[in-house]
């Protein structure tokens, strides 16, 4: 039987690692994230599973000893925030092209400096081209239900792609919410055993992982990486119609809340998605045409998806909580218009920066991004495309 | 000088108090490192404090001078880019166990061997206090922490021996307890040319003191007193003696070409050439 458990970000997590038991598990303390790790230790330290945790000097050894395990044919997990995710970098891409399926939850926290340690999306934003799936979660019932799928889906042997589950540093990581936790033999059978196509340890096939590839050969390479996250979408969508099945909660690329019939819509992804839907129902209730669509999968990018189910829209907000200091906007938008460009669609697109390095967003702040589309609506205009949310100018 | 002579002239009074546990030995370090500055008379305008990440880092935000709080461990590597471009400035780096040995242990030897004109003082309190609680590279062997729940595996860097084989010139070992002692070695250190490192031996009750059952933080400076040999006295003790117990004081002091100086020679020689 499905518990309903009070439980915090970090507790859900450390307890969907619990229940999924990897064989290797490398650790480097970095808050938020510290907890996740903390907590899995006592797992392990109690015997209740029979992981082999690492303790590491830093967060480049934590992802190499990570990306070693999983050569060696095991499910290997760590777990990462902000700064800690930048000194990973190298090995991260690494673990993407070597087609390693590592899970990594990313306890979203603003990368320095000035140095912070609260939430916004510049550390897993900042890793959005290097080749990971990314799962995003608005709360703690979707960081554990996403930590789950994204075992499944790394280790589907026509996707084989590292995954990171991103969850919004404090806000989900160490607030406390209702949340149905999983039987451990439920999650067991749904991600069952993993058997790795190559390993290291195979003496019979012997590989080498890792080697050069010059000219000749590392754009083949590269191709077929694009290609895998190209395939993976139907994947995502699979894992997660298998999830539906045992847990009887359905996930798909992204999620739309009351915009079918819409006039005026925000793109916002994690735990602001959750206020902005009370603010819907606000808007709603005044008569206001308002919608919302979270995503859920930010790679792959589900660009035809997204196109499809915005194009109605006379005005669109697309949130991002990073900036791109591209003198242009944040990433989120930049891809999304991008999509809908290509569908042809009329909506009007601006894009709001907002809550960095954990700048609370209010319901009024959201109701101002809303009373900006409104105007935007009615005048078929767009006055301002790139604009800051409760900022001190 | 007065504590509140000292307190105005060269901290942030405005940041106080500071945000260290109680009993933490951080705040006596950092008023060594204050009282060690004023004894040599430092410009704060011509010092510069340059630490990394975790609680030993905080330092500097209470510290009136020009003050660079860097990345994890890599506090030496951004004062030895501050020492070069500026040689004239004297830079201080405050930097922890995990800091300096794990993370940034790669830094730690090089800038000993390069014997660059850096003061390193590594608050030592064998324990990363700032996520709670995990066994650092001088965490104790057998000792616990909240990843070493039967005992550290790990045996510890003697760091002290380690700067010296890597080639720093001035070494120390001083402890939260011995307060004039700490004050004389950091001066010393500030005082000498090339690479000065000064290890404290300092007390963490919340995790690593809780962790360990070694009583309050009182406990644990009696402790340090108690187990923290001078030079001279260990000199004479029969091994046995030392057992459990470490040296304090000043363990090494050797002359070395400085790195800036050699590199401003073959500056000089080739702009002559």
């Amino acid at each position: 039987m499905a518990q309903k458990v009070a439980i915090t970000g970090n507790e859900a997590v450390a307890l969907a690692m619990k229940q999924i038991n990897p064989d290797v598990v490398a650790a480097y303390p970095i808050t938020p994230q510290t907890e996740i790790v903390q907590i899995f230790s006592t797992y392990v330290n109690n015997g209740l599973i029979d992981t082999e945790f690492v303790t590491v000097e830093s967060e480049h050894s934590a992802m190499s000893a990570t990306v070693g395990a999983a050569s060696a044919g095991a499910r290997a997990m760590t777990a990462t925030s902000a700064n800690g995710l930048a000194l990973m970098w190298e090995i991260v891409y690494i673990a993407a092209s070597n087609r390693l399926p590592i899970v990594m939850p990313v306890v979203n926290r603003a990368l320095s400096g000035p140095i912070n340690i609260h939430c916004d999306h510049s550390d897993a934003m900042g890793a959005r081209d290097s080749g990971w799936i990314q799962l995003w979660s608005e709360n703690t019932q979707e960081a554990y239900d996403n930590m789950i799928q994204a075992v499944r889906l790394a280790e589907n042997p026509n996707v084989q792609l590292p995954v990171m589950v991103c969850m919004d540093g404090f806000i989900i990581s160490h607030a406390m919410e209702n949340a149905e936790v999983l039987p451990d033999e439920v999650v067991r059978e749904f991600i069952g055993d993993y058997t790795p196509q190559k390993t290291l340890l195979d003496k019979e096939n012997p590989v080498t992982a890792g080697p050069l590839a010059f000219t000749d050969s590392y754009f083949e390479f590269k191709r077929a990486q694009a290609e895998a996250m190209i395939q993976a979408k139907p994947y995502v969508l699979e894992v997660a119609r298998e999830y539906a099945k045992v847990s009887g909660r359905e996930y798909g690329l992204f999620e739309t809340y009351k915009l079918e019939d819409a006039e005026v819509g925000i793109v916002v992804l994690g735990s602001t998605a959750g206020t902005a839907k009370n603010v819907v129902d606000k808007l709603r209730g005044q008569g206001f045409k308002a919608g919302l669509l979270k995503p859920r999968v930010f790679r792959p990018f589900p660009a035809e998806e997204l196109a499809t189910a915005l194009g109605h829209l006379k005005a669109l907000a697309v949130m991002d909580r990073a900036d791109s200091f591209n003198a242009f906007s944040g990433p989120l938008f930049a891809e999304i218009t991008a999509a809908m460009y290509d569908s042809g669609a009329q909506t009007k697109i601006v894009n709001y920066i907002y809550g960095l390095g954990g700048r609370d967003v209010g319901l009024g702040d959201i109701e101002k991004v809303y009373g900006h589309l409104a105007r935007i609506a009615e005048s078929g205009k767009v006055d301002q495309r790139l604009n800051y949310l409760g900022v001190r100018e | 000088m007065a504590v509140k002579e000292l307190l105005d002239r060269y901290t942030r009074m405005e940041k106080l108090p500071h945000i260290w546990c109680p009993g933490c030995g951080h705040g006596i370090i950092l008023g060594s490192v204050l009282r060690a500055i004023q004894r040599q008379n430092l410009e704060p305008d011509k010092t510069t404090i340059v630490s990394g990440i975790g609680c030993s880092s905080r330092a500097p935000g209470y510290m009136k001078f020009d003050t660079l709080h860097t990345t994890h461990g890599r506090a030496l590597a951004f004062a030895t880019g501050v020492k070069l471009a500026r040689p004239e400035l004297n830079v201080i780096v405050l930097s922890g166990d995990g800091d300096c040995a794990a993370i940034g242990g790669n830094h730690l030897i090089h800038a000993a061997r390069r014997n660059i004109n850096l003061t390193t003082v590594v608050f030592n309190n064998s324990i990363y206090g700032m996520t709670s609680g995990q066994y650092s590279p001088l965490t104790p062997h057998k000792r616990f922490a909240t990843t070493a729940p039967y005992g550290n595996v790990d045996h510890p860097f003697d760091l002290c021996q380690l700067v010296i084989a890597a080639g720093a010139t001035y070494v120390a070992r001083g402890t939260a307890y011995h307060t004039q002692m700490l004050i004389d070695l950091i001066a010393k250190g500030i005082e000498r040319k090339g690479f000065s490192f000064i290890e404290v031996v300092t007390q963490c009750p919340t995790y690593y003191g809780r962790k360990n059952k070694l009583g309050s933080a009182i406990d644990m400076l009696n402790w340090q007193k108690e187990h923290g040999v001078p030079v001279k006295a260990a000199a004479k003790l029969p091994p046995e003696k030392m057992e459990g117990k470490f040296v304090i004081g000043e363990l090494h002091c050797t002359q070395r070409p400085e790195y800036v100086e050699e590199y401003q020679r073959i500056i000089d020689r080739m702009e002559r050439e």
